[in-house]
């Protein structure tokens, strides 16, 4: 805090810190900052469970009909007899592996823990501005994660109908012989629904009431700008599915026919529903990681973010056309034809803004003084792998070619290079960079790079041969490859992605080991170990509670790293005077200007 | 890693293989150059004092531009290419076949000595497609549960059976050999063995089995076929859709819904 100077900008200087029961404190906490870390560690405790769920499913893929080695005899009769899997536990794997993966561990992870954590902290507020509200949106989502759990105690089995549930298979129970356990799956995803909802409107409200003084929008860090349109494609888009999830609940048990053609409901309907909200929100699960990532390649290059306002713009059009594409999931569904050509148009439109995006973290790096520290290697790990998920997104946009790879491993590949790769590693910059002001304490670094190095590995071995599976045709979801002789020469491979799969899991352990080791016995955190410009570094580690002592005032965008004018470091806090410098307005020299923008000019 | 696509065997769709290669050409330009772009800036720019620079509009212009016309030119490559496939464009005299999915098998239905499905003659087989070499076949599916989903990897056919609805696609086989119909949609436990036997055969061949199996199921079809309760054997079996191979009401586009 030494070379911070805040100013008290008439507000009062109020002691914030009061002494709270261990309930209030911890528990039923309205704190943003104790929410998000409750957030955290429920989230990466659902990880876990779909990781070793994604086992599961490597084992009965490399050794169909073998019985599960270790932990087989635990299943009851009814998932695996003599640990042998039965279809039935292995459609159910398949499902809830997607379900836990997408709603209960990337989706929290993002929204619940950053938005959370960082948005009152970055944008100089003392907390959300609806607190109670907040608690309740992780307690309704940590409910919704208990009701999920529990499809895996009833009889019948967890839902088995894939994660995108399409009807009628989900909507008749005599079709899967599951029944309660696709009605927990849906009251689960309800229950999830309020929860969401609670949190966009607490995220949307904060960041436009509750800036602090000279917090203006072009000078807020690029991670709460994408919270923030992420907020608004989960308030738009989450109804949308609690809707349909809702009809399709009264479809298994009220005898409603919404999607069961036998009561002249439309199968296809629940496919337009579902990825009406589906697509925006594959962009809910990839804006916050772009936004962090942008944080930590700043941070990390020690200059300012390349193209700001392109990096806003690009993302506000990413959340437009998100609403506009979700037909590519049903190229080959039965849907018009001609409806196709309309979606992959838009589809492929959608790459250029992440196009932009890429070549404008590229620029940020470009002539920077590139800091290889943790964080900042699964930032530029997240470019390195969201690229091919990007890339491999363009086959399956084109009609043509979807009609070969659409429901082969070439879209799990694709899906896991976009979640895994992408938001998974951004998550894992994320806590790297911020856990010294979740905890007060460091993670170690060195711990850190080896984690990152075989992550990285790991993850390649794993996902880069599902292309090649996909591309020889093998079909997503099937439990024994060994019916189709066409997919035999596949075994060997498919045996190479389980073991690699079991790899990256393992390596998960490393993560969790440092994360433990680090919140109990880590070195202390100093305020700013990064030497970070965003406000949530101008407060000590960890942040009290109240956030600030006194509210602070911005004079600076987020990104003024390496300042020609700051002599003795190469950042300038956000709520430095501005004496110190001239302030940078933002505009790079007029429109159609070529020049590369001058030192301070404005 | 292998990128190359498995042999295509359908006489007609090899647009759609080299859309792919096309795409793979694009994708992978934009993979070295942002890879060896990234990693280059990893070796290059440390321990260095970083420049000041907040961006730079013309380059912003180039990297939007160029994806951008690189796009819209797939989009209207593959838009035609599409129409092809998936508009309602069978040739006139293409093999007609019925195809009903249900948990999990295939059956198909065959327009029996008068060519046309929907008629007394015809007859279904399970599991057990064949078709000729060389000739387009046409092929109308249905189903009777849940959505299914017609995968034939090698001639690049896939198309999803929806309850309620008759969707259609065709292809022609240009080479002899036996492959297998599988189901690329997960129906429920069984999805993973819904596959079907897939025999293209040469033309002579082709009708001197296709004549022999017609002529016994016409006599069949003579002897009150059409009874209360229709043979259902293994290898032959009824119960298809009262509509089936009638005038859909829901016009002949691939996709209308009934």
């Amino acid at each position: 805090m030494a070379t911070v100077t805040t100013e008290a900008a008439g507000t009062p200087v109020t002691d914030v810190e009061h002494e709270q029961s261990f309930l209030r404190k911890y528990v039923f906490s309205t704190d943003h900052k104790v929410i998000g870390v409750q957030f955290l560690i429920t989230s990466l405790l659902f990880l876990l469970f779909g990781g070793l769920l994604a086992l599961l499913i490597r084992w009965q893929i490399a050794a169909p009909g073998e019985p599960i080695p270790l932990i087989g005899g635990l299943f009851p009769e009814a998932m695996a007899p003599s640990g042998i899997m039965l279809p039935e536990f292995y459609n159910s794997l398949v499902t809830m592996h997607g379900t836990f993966m997408v709603f209960f561990a990337i989706m929290p992870l993002l929204v619940g823990v950053f938005a959370n954590f960082l948005i009152p902290l970055q944008i100089g507020a003392r907390d959300m501005a609806f607190p109670r509200l907040n608690m309740a949106s992780f307690w309704l989502a940590f409910a919704a994660g208990l009701i999920m759990l529990a499809g895996f105690l009833v009889e019948g089995g967890a839902a088995g109908a894939g994660w995108t549930s399409y009807a009628p298979l989900s909507a008749n129970p005599e079709y899967t012989g599951v029944s309660l356990g696709q009605q927990l799956w849906c009251v689960s995803l309800v229950v999830l629904g309020l929860s969401s909802i609670a949190g966009s409107v607490n995220y949307i409200t904060t960041v436009i009431n509750n800036r602090a003084e000279g917090m203006t929008w072009f000078r807020l860090p690029l991670s709460v700008w994408s919270l923030f349109i992420t907020a608004i494609l989960a308030l738009l888009a989450l109804p949308i599915l609690s809707g349909a999830v809702i009809m399709l609940l009264f479809d298994q048990t009220l005898g409603t026919q919404f999607f069961l053609q036998s009561g002249g409901g439309q199968p296809l309907l629940w496919q337009h529903l579902f990825w009406f909200f589906g697509h925006p929100e594959v962009y809910i699960l990839i804006l916050p990681a772009m936004g962090i990532a942008s944080e930590v390649i700043a941070n990390g290059s020690r200059k300012p973010i390349f193209g700001y306002k392109s990096m806003v713009f690009a993302m506000v059009a990413i959340s437009f056309l998100g609403f506009i594409v979700w037909g590519h999931h049903m190229f080959q569904s039965g849907m018009n034809p001609t409806l196709g050509t309309s979606f992959m148009i838009s589809t492929l439109v959608i790459a250029v803004p992440s196009a932009i995006k890429t070549f404008n973290w590229m620029g940020t790096m470009w002539r920077g003084n590139i800091q290889l520290r943790t964080s900042n290697l699964f930032g530029i790990g997240f470019v390195m792998l969201f690229v091919i998920g990007g890339l491999s997104g363009i086959y399956m946009a084109s009609t043509p070619v979807d009609v070969y790879i659409h429901d082969t491993y070439y879209i799990v590949a694709h899906i896991h290079y976009v979640l895994f790769g992408g938001s998974l590693f951004a998550i894992f910059a994320g806590i790297y960079y911020w856990f010294p002001k979740m905890f007060g304490r460091m993670m170690s670094e060195t711990v850190g790079k080896i984690h990152f190095a075989l992550t990285f590995v790991f993850f390649n071995l794993a996902f880069l041969p599902m292309h090649e599976v996909g591309l020889g045709g093998m079909m997503r979801r099937i439990y024994d490859a060994s019916n189709y002789q066409y997919l035999q020469d596949m075994q060997g491979l498919n045996e190479f992605i389980s073991w690699s799969a079991l790899g990256l899991f393992l390596v998960g352990l490393i993560f969790a080991g440092n994360f433990i080791y680090g919140m109990l016995w880590g070195e202390e955190a100093e305020a700013n170990p990064w030497n970070a410009n965003t406000l949530e570094w101008q407060t000590p580690s960890p942040a009290k509670h109240g956030n600030w002592v006194t509210l602070p005032t911005v004079y600076h965008g987020a990104y003024e790293y390496s300042h020609p004018e700051v002599s003795d470091k190469d950042w300038l806090a956000q709520n430095e005077r501005p004496e110190v410098v001239t302030p940078y307005e933002g505009e790079p020299e007029g429109a159609g200007s070529t020049d590369v923008a001058p030192a301070g000019a404005g | 890693m292998d990128w190359t696509l498995p042999p295509n065997l359908a006489a007609g769709r090899m647009a759609i293989d080299e859309t792919y290669y096309i795409i793979l050409v694009l994708t992978a330009i934009a993979f070295v150059l942002v890879e060896a772009g990234i990693l280059w800036f990893m070796f290059r720019y440390r321990n260095r004092e970083a420049d000041y620079v907040h961006g730079n509009n013309t380059a912003e212009i180039i990297w939007t531009a160029i994806p951008a016309i690189a796009m819209v030119w797939l989009g209207i490559h593959s838009g035609g290419i599409w129409s092809e496939i998936k508009g309602d464009s069978a040739p006139d005299d293409a093999f007609e076949l019925g195809v009903t999915a249900r948990q999990f098998e295939w059956m198909i239905t065959y327009p029996g000595a008068d060519s046309e499905l929907g008629t007394a003659d015809d007859f279904t087989l399970r599991n057990d497609v064949r078709i000729p070499v060389d000739r387009a076949v046409s092929v109308k599916l249905h189903t009777e549960d849940v959505i299914h989903s017609f995968f034939l990897p090698f001639m690049r056919v896939k198309q999803d059976a929806v309850p309620g609805m008759t969707t259609r696609t065709w292809f022609e086989a240009a080479e002899t050999g036996d492959f297998q119909l599988a189901c690329a949609e997960l129906c429920g436990l069984g999805h993973y063995r819904m596959s079907a036997s897939v025999a293209v055969l040469p033309a002579d061949s082709f009708s001197t089995w296709y004549q022999t199996r017609a002529k016994e199921a016409a006599a069949e079809a003579d002897s009150s076929f059409w009874t209360e309760t229709p043979p259902n054997t293994p290898e032959t079996v009824s119960g298809l859709p009262d509509d089936y191979g009638t005038a859909e009401s829901g016009g002949e586009g691939s996709g209308e819904h009934q």
